[in-house]
């Protein structure tokens, strides 16, 4: 096994499933030659040919059909946004087009597309490249969404998702890119989409989270261990379709639970457990569910992300409401 | 204080006569059913010619049909579509089987002529699933709704047919109104750059519903729109189904022989409103511009010719509209015997594994739907 970034994890990703079937293509704004904006393309075209890593014009709903127009001559996209907050210039591409090839064709075509994006807040970008937007994507019936918080769960899910014959979007968060290393075979393996990980375990409160927040979470956590709190932390890892059975099994478990995203409340993929749990387990509950969230504002221009995003401060704050409820 | 005029750097005007100058009309066949343009006229056999005739009678008639079948309420969605024809049929006609098909909701004949059932284009009219399930071998997808976003698509799958070595064209279709979309010119701009073999056509019947072309863009043509991606663009008397199928077999050789994409305006006019779900034509547009296109009727200077030539007589057009008219009593009988379509119907075809949350909902849905 190699020790492994999460952006070396995705271009192993890559790697392995261009070599695996040679109808998946990259492509995307400076994903050949350059190896993509943050090299999760790495050495890819030079390995592959040009062929299979191309560079594109830059337009983004360019890139969201011509995947579309590839899909539909027997290939296997795997499209870069080289941020998601460009998505708004491929949102018809995106939701009005490939979530619903299946639908509309009435299962005669399909869009194997793997979507894959870096998202997420914590690096003073400019605006418009950190906002978490998986939310709207979550929302769009005919797309399955996947956020990795780790290197190891980064491969495995990538694999799944180029496999899938299904639209995945696949946010990637700026953030963990280069934030730690892992243990990552170096040989495929695959990880199921739509299954969450208990990544600790707890008997007292169930943290359920993903992305980035999944360790401000597992910090929390820690903390709270440190005053005899047992804390449960559930990575969702697939946000459309959720993995409804490990949410409940854990909330049964511990009979309190916070949901924390780091994207804003308003709407949110939060919003959407806190009602599936009220739904299937509030027999279980000993207090309500709380959400952490951003603020409802516009993503912050940098200087005040610090405070903008949550962390785990904030988590421990609201898991003490619930556990003292 | 007064500032000096200087002389322009840059001769505006002698640039705008040369672009005009490239962007002529091509006509072959003129209005009085004779060929104007020797050099320009299709190698076409007799009954080639007589084909071309024989379906635009078919889907003038199939038109009028379907605007009838609208007004009893048996069938839905429908965007008239006589005037064009020759735009419509003559450049599907310059196509190969295995060439792919995508456009927008006022196409409907193409599709039709490429290989999709008459019954299948009611179904999709009525809002029926079934309607949209193009059958195996016919290279086509269904009507795009939103305007333009075939364009980019049609990119896609030309590159996909490059990539594969096929010898065949991907050939997308809008209007003046979907040459204003971003995605009209990102489509032009990918295939440009990728040398895909894809062909552009836009049908320029003048109104974007209501707007007129004229209001849409400050460009004299649609078709000099493909010299900024750095690809041949041509104008056609979108009436005369000889220019168009010219134009259109002359780009499919180029995009076969790996010289990329091409965009083709026609010029021509839809006599009926917009769609059938309320549009008034009188709102925007003189009945005197309606007559003046009336008489570039292509049917009417196709007849002509044809005659001329003895290719034609009543008695083959009353045989097409009678053909046409059993066909569509047949197809309108297959598609009121279609099955109800369900909404556990649409659930199955959300994805390939039904995710929980739709497998709970179907149960629902189920039961509902067995009442």
């Amino acid at each position: 096994m190699a020790q492994m970034t999460m952006i070396q994890a995705i271009t192993d990703a890559l790697r392995t499933e261009l070599r695996n079937d040679e109808k998946v293509l990259m492509f995307g704004e400076d994903i050949g030659v350059n190896g993509g904006v943050f090299r999760a393309t790495e050495g890819l075209q030079k390995e592959f040919g040009e062929d299979r890593v191309f560079d594109t014009p830059l337009a983004e709903s360019g890139i969201g059909g011509l995947a579309i127009g590839l899909a539909l001559t027997g290939y296997r996209p795997v499209p870069e946004i080289q941020f998601f907050g460009f998505v708004f210039e491929v949102m018809d591409s995106i939701a009005g087009q490939m979530a619903r090839m299946r639908y509309r064709s009435g299962g005669r075509y399909n869009a194997p597309i793997t979507v894959r994006s870096p998202f997420g807040g914590g690096v003073h970008t400019p605006e418009l490249h950190s906002d978490a937007l998986e939310g709207l994507m979550a929302q769009s019936p005919g797309l399955k969404v996947v956020v990795p918080s780790t290197p190891y769960d980064a491969k495995g899910l990538l694999i799944s998702s180029i496999r899938d014959n299904d639209p995945v979007i696949f946010l990637e968060h700026l953030k963990l890119y280069r934030a730690f290393r892992q243990e990552v075979p170096e040989e495929e393996y695959t990880i199921e989409i739509g299954k969450a990980d208990v990544k600790r375990e707890g008997t007292d409160l169930s943290i359920i989270t993903y992305g980035a927040m999944v360790h401000e979470s597992l910090k929390a956590a820690e903390e709270l261990e440190k005053e005899g709190h047992s804390v449960e932390v559930v990575d969702l890892r697939t946000i459309q379709p959720l993995d409804i059975e490990a949410i409940i099994a854990s909330v049964e478990k511990t009979g309190r639970a916070i949901v924390v995203q780091e994207a804003q409340k308003q709407a949110g993929v939060g919003a959407q457990v806190v009602a599936e749990i009220n739904d299937r387990a509030i027999l279980s509950l000993e207090a309500p569910v709380l959400r952490v969230a951003a603020p409802d504002t516009i993503y912050p221009f940098s200087q005040a992300e610090g405070v903008w995003l949550p962390n785990f401060k904030d988590i421990i704050e609201t898991a003490k409401k619930v556990l003292n409820f | 204080m007064a500032s000096k005029t200087k002389k322009a750097q840059f001769d505006v005007k002698k640039q705008f006569e040369a672009v005009a100058e490239q962007f002529q009309t091509l006509q072959v066949l003129n209005e009085e059913g004779e060929i104007v343009n020797e050099a320009a006229m299709p190698d076409l056999s007799d009954e080639q010619l007589q084909e071309l005739m024989r379906r635009m009678v078919y889907t003038r008639i199939l038109d009028q049909r379907s605007i009838s079948l609208n007004r009893q309420g048996r069938l839905g969605f429908y965007a008239p579509t006589a005037g064009q024809e020759a735009s419509q049929l003559a450049s599907q006609f310059a196509l190969e089987k295995e060439d792919f098909i995508l456009l927008g909701y006022r196409d409907v004949p193409q599709l039709i002529w490429h290989g999709l059932p008459l019954s299948q284009a009611f179904l999709f009219s009525r809002g029926h699933f079934k309607g949209n399930q193009i059958p195996e071998g016919v290279n086509v997808i269904s009507p795009q709704i939103i305007i333009g976003a075939q364009i980019i698509q049609a990119a896609g799958v030309a590159l996909g047919m490059k990539k594969n070595g096929a010898k065949s064209v991907a050939i997308t279709y809008t209007g003046d109104g979907g040459a204003s979309q971003g995605d009209f010119y990102e489509g032009l701009n990918f295939a440009g750059a990728f040398k895909a073999p894809a062909i552009f056509v836009v049908q320029n019947n003048r109104f974007a519903i209501s707007t007129p072309v004229e209001k849409q863009s400050a460009a004299q043509t649609i078709a000099q729109k493909a010299v900024a991606a750095g690809i041949p663009g041509i104008q056609v008397d979108g009436m005369d189904p000889l220019a168009v199928y010219a134009a259109v077999k002359d780009a499919r050789e180029r995009a076969i022989n790996g010289e990329g994409p091409t965009l083709i305006e026609t010029l021509t006019y839809r006599y009926g409103p917009h769609t059938m779900a309320g549009d008034d034509p009188t709102r925007y547009r003189t009945s005197d511009l309606d007559n003046e296109w009336e008489q570039k009727d292509p049917l009417v200077r196709f007849r002509k010719f044809l005659e001329k030539k003895g290719l034609w007589s009543e008695e083959l057009e009353n045989a097409t509209i009678d053909q046409a008219k059993d066909d569509i009593k047949e197809a309108i009988k297959i598609a009121d015997e279609t099955p109800k379509q369900k909404v556990t119907d649409l659930m199955e075809i959300m994805y390939e594994d039904m995710p929980y949350h739709l497998k709970e909902q179907y149960e629902i849905y189920k039961e509902k739907e067995s009442k």
